[in-house]
């Protein structure tokens, strides 16, 4: 029975430890090739860990040298290759010490077990090249002032960011923010007045939230983007959190969670002078606090995550959220992983961050919109 | 259920029941009540019930978006008849389909689903070992759990460096395993569909799905395993006949919304690491009304187009409804 048990255990990790290790792998590639010089990024066969090749400057004529790794009498020896002649390298060895200075021709090429082999082999060290983060924050520039809009005659100047990565990620937390906010507020009156309140026409309207919940999104899409257009919105900041901010599954979720608050304290809310507003504000809200941070959590991640809906209405660089910015990063540097991959860091980074923070909380959001949804 | 028992409830308390004047008090409190549900009922209005009727509307319409509104010819069903008719060869008589790309993109939306019952039972197998009281296993879940939440578009743009064919690192991986002829993963039109499954697979295995598993296994009593025990099972028998079975409405749950979100997703992984291409090897149905949308600007067809995936979708949620209780008892 224990021995069954420990065997367990250990089949257990193995396979969890693989499995692990494949969801890091990636990532871990992404965060070193994001700190690779593009030499590295660009090397074939490719390297997992961002080397470079080592160079040696010459102290006679002040020349950038390149190092290899040689033998030299049967050991190891670091040599600088100072020229290459009819498939003959003439190198100058720097280490180890007792063989230093020593200046030899070696061959290109020597027999090994297997065929011809290179003498020379490339000595490479470890180099982070951190410049890529902020080369890639200041990549994109920005040409126009950053919030500026008119509301009538009312004319906003604007801010001026020169960095793209800035503004996306002001974007991004504005749209997200107010989005999150306004979900929520709207989505909990509406879910208090179904679960709550009694009304005329109450169960037809809630039937029709209901049968609109499965609507694929890009069924609305169309019109939506049409209206959009007809009242001048497209390329604003309202075409992004007008259309997000009324949601009929949050609603749905709220109620579901509203209707198990005990119906004796809001009785005993009533009998002390409450009119609907106050136990809204008192008795509901207060009680049904994991189900609106459930609810936040997934506003806050889906709206921060979006692209399809950015992509359609946003054309003005200064305005894209963030993973657009970096869609449209990716287009201008498709071939400069090594920018992308820092780009990339730069974005998923805080969201990992936030995740590892709250993930005890996050988990069981998941659980309890997947659940009741 | 649940709302029923809270309806019988309903307030009882006497100053609502029967004031000096009902009938204005009732009118005070559906106003109120209107208050509440104003600001969500507009925008749901406006936003969704609207747009909706409107897709319909527009299906039947064609119009480039871009002329005035004016310009719309109404065609009737015959954007309907040109995605989904057939017409014979006038030559051979054979059977063709209008749009033979149309029946292709619904292919490869439904190849691509391949990765749902794959992703389902290593989701499975994930959540029964993490289930296990095991020292370290929380770190372990959170693990399985990071790349869910990554930002979508930031692990297209990493898959797209792992996928590219020279410097990627899973032809690196296949080259060190002694496999010469490596795939172009994005660049072959056989290869694109398995390598966004493969990314899938990656994002989703340790994701939601794996979570509702532990959840489902964090509610199977005790006493059944140890009935099972006593009964002489082992591990493999107390899988097939407690597990199993008590996961079968976790299991029906995760495979309909999988399904049903399966017509309606991987448009981010398309867009950014594809665009669709090869040779529209992954254009899917979603990422078809997009491009006829918001491309070519056909919104009639695009409308049509939504309006198929849509009766799509809700034949399935209706399949769900009617037989998704039976066939949860019945399956497993």
């Amino acid at each position: 029975m224990k021995r069954a048990l420990i065997f367990g255990n250990v089949a257990a990790y193995t396979v969890l430890g693989i499995g692990g290790a494949t969801m890091l792998v990636p990532l871990v590639w992404m965060v070193a090739t994001s700190l690779k010089d593009p030499s590295a990024a660009m090397s074939f066969p490719p390297e997992f860990l961002p080397r470079i090749h080592e160079t040696w400057r010459n102290p006679t004529n002040g020349e950038l040298l390149p190092l290899f790794w040689c033998d030299v009498d049967g050991r190891r020896a670091k040599v600088a290759r100072l020229r290459i002649f009819k498939g003959a390298a003439v190198v100058r060895v720097l280490e180890p010490p007792d063989l230093a200075r020593r200046t030899l021709t070696v061959p290109l090429t020597r027999e090994g077990p297997h065929g011809a082999v290179e003498t020379l082999r490339p000595a490479k060290r470890l180099y982070f090249r951190w410049a890529n983060y902020p080369e890639a924050w200041h990549a994109i520039q920005l040409e126009r002032p950053w919030m500026a809009f008119r509301i009538g005659r009312w004319e906003c100047p604007g801010i001026h960011i020169r960095d793209g990565f800035l503004a996306f990620y002001l974007n991004s937390l504005i749209v997200t923010v107010i989005v999150t906010l306004g979900q929520l507020f709207t989505s909990s009156l509406a879910a208090f007045a179904f679960a709550r309140l009694r009304f005329p026409g109450r169960d037809g309207i809630f039937l029709g939230y209901l049968a609109t919940i499965m609507v694929p999104h890009v069924v609305t899409m169309i019109p939506v983007f049409v209206l959009l257009r007809w009242l001048r919105m497209i390329d604003t900041y309202w075409a992004m959190i007008l259309p997000l901010m009324f949601s009929a599954y949050g609603t749905f979720l709220l109620r579901q969670f509203f209707l198990s608050v005990p119906q004796d304290l809001e009785d005993a809310a009533r009998l002390d002078g409450c009119g609907p507003w106050d136990v809204y504000r008192r008795v509901i809200l207060p009680l049904s606090r994991p189900a609106l941070a459930a609810l936040g959590t997934f506003v806050f991640l889906g709206t921060w995550n979006q692209f399809m809906w950015p992509l359609i209405v946003m054309n003005s660089t200064e305005k894209m959220p963030l993973m657009l910015g970096l869609y449209s990063f990716m287009g201008q540097y498709s071939a400069e992983w090594h920018y992308l991959m820092a780009a990339s860091v730069m974005v998923m980074g805080p969201v990992i961050l936030v995740f590892l923070i709250g993930q005890r909380y996050f988990v069981q959001g998941v659980v309890l919109s997947g659940m009741k949804g | 259920m649940h709302d029923d028992q809270v309806r019988k409830e309903q307030p009882t308390i006497p100053s609502m029941a029967g004031g000096t004047r009902p009938r204005s008090k009732a009118l005070r409190q559906w106003a109120a009540a209107y208050g509440f549900l104003l600001p969500n009922l507009v925008g749901f209005l406006v936003f969704t019930l609207v747009p909706v009727i409107a897709a319909m509307l527009l299906s039947f319409v064609r119009w480039d978006a871009i002329s005035p509104w004016r310009q719309a010819q109404w065609v009737g069903l015959s954007n309907y008849v040109e995605i989904l008719g057939f017409h014979r060869d006038p030559t051979t008589g054979a059977l063709l389909p209008n749009d033979d790309r149309f029946w292709y993109y619904l292919y490869n939306t439904v190849y691509l689903m391949l990765g749902i019952p794959i992703g389902m039972a290593l989701s499975l197998v994930t959540a029964l070992l993490l289930n296990r009281p095991m020292r370290g296993v929380v770190l372990f879940r959170t693990v399985f759990f990071i790349p869910t939440v990554c930002s979508a578009v930031a692990v297209a743009v990493l898959w797209r460096w792992i996928y590219q064919p020279d410097y990627g690192l899973l032809n690196e991986a296949l080259r060190l395993a002694g496999i010469e002829n490596t795939p172009n993963w994005l660049g072959d039109p056989a290869w694109a569909k398995p390598a966004l499954i493969l990314m899938g697979l990656w994002v989703g295995v340790g994701g939601y799905n794996c979570v509702l598993y532990l959840a489902g296994l964090q509610n199977i009593p005790e006493e059944m395993y140890e009935a099972a025990r006593l009964d002489g099972a082992g591990w493999w028998a107390r899988l097939r006949h407690v597990t199993w079975p008590l996961l079968a409405p976790t299991t029906f749950f995760i495979l309909v919304t999988s399904i049903i979100s399966g017509f309606q997703g991987f448009f981010v992984s398309i867009h950014i690491m594809t665009a669709g291409g090869p040779a529209g090897s992954t254009t899917t149905l979603l990422y078809h009304i997009y491009q006829t949308a918001f491309v070519y600007h056909e919104m009639g067809r695009a409308s049509a187009l939504a309006m198929i995936l849509f009766a799509i979708v809700l034949v399935l949620t209706l399949l769900n409804w009617r037989y998704g209780r039976e066939a949860a008892q019945v399956m497993f």
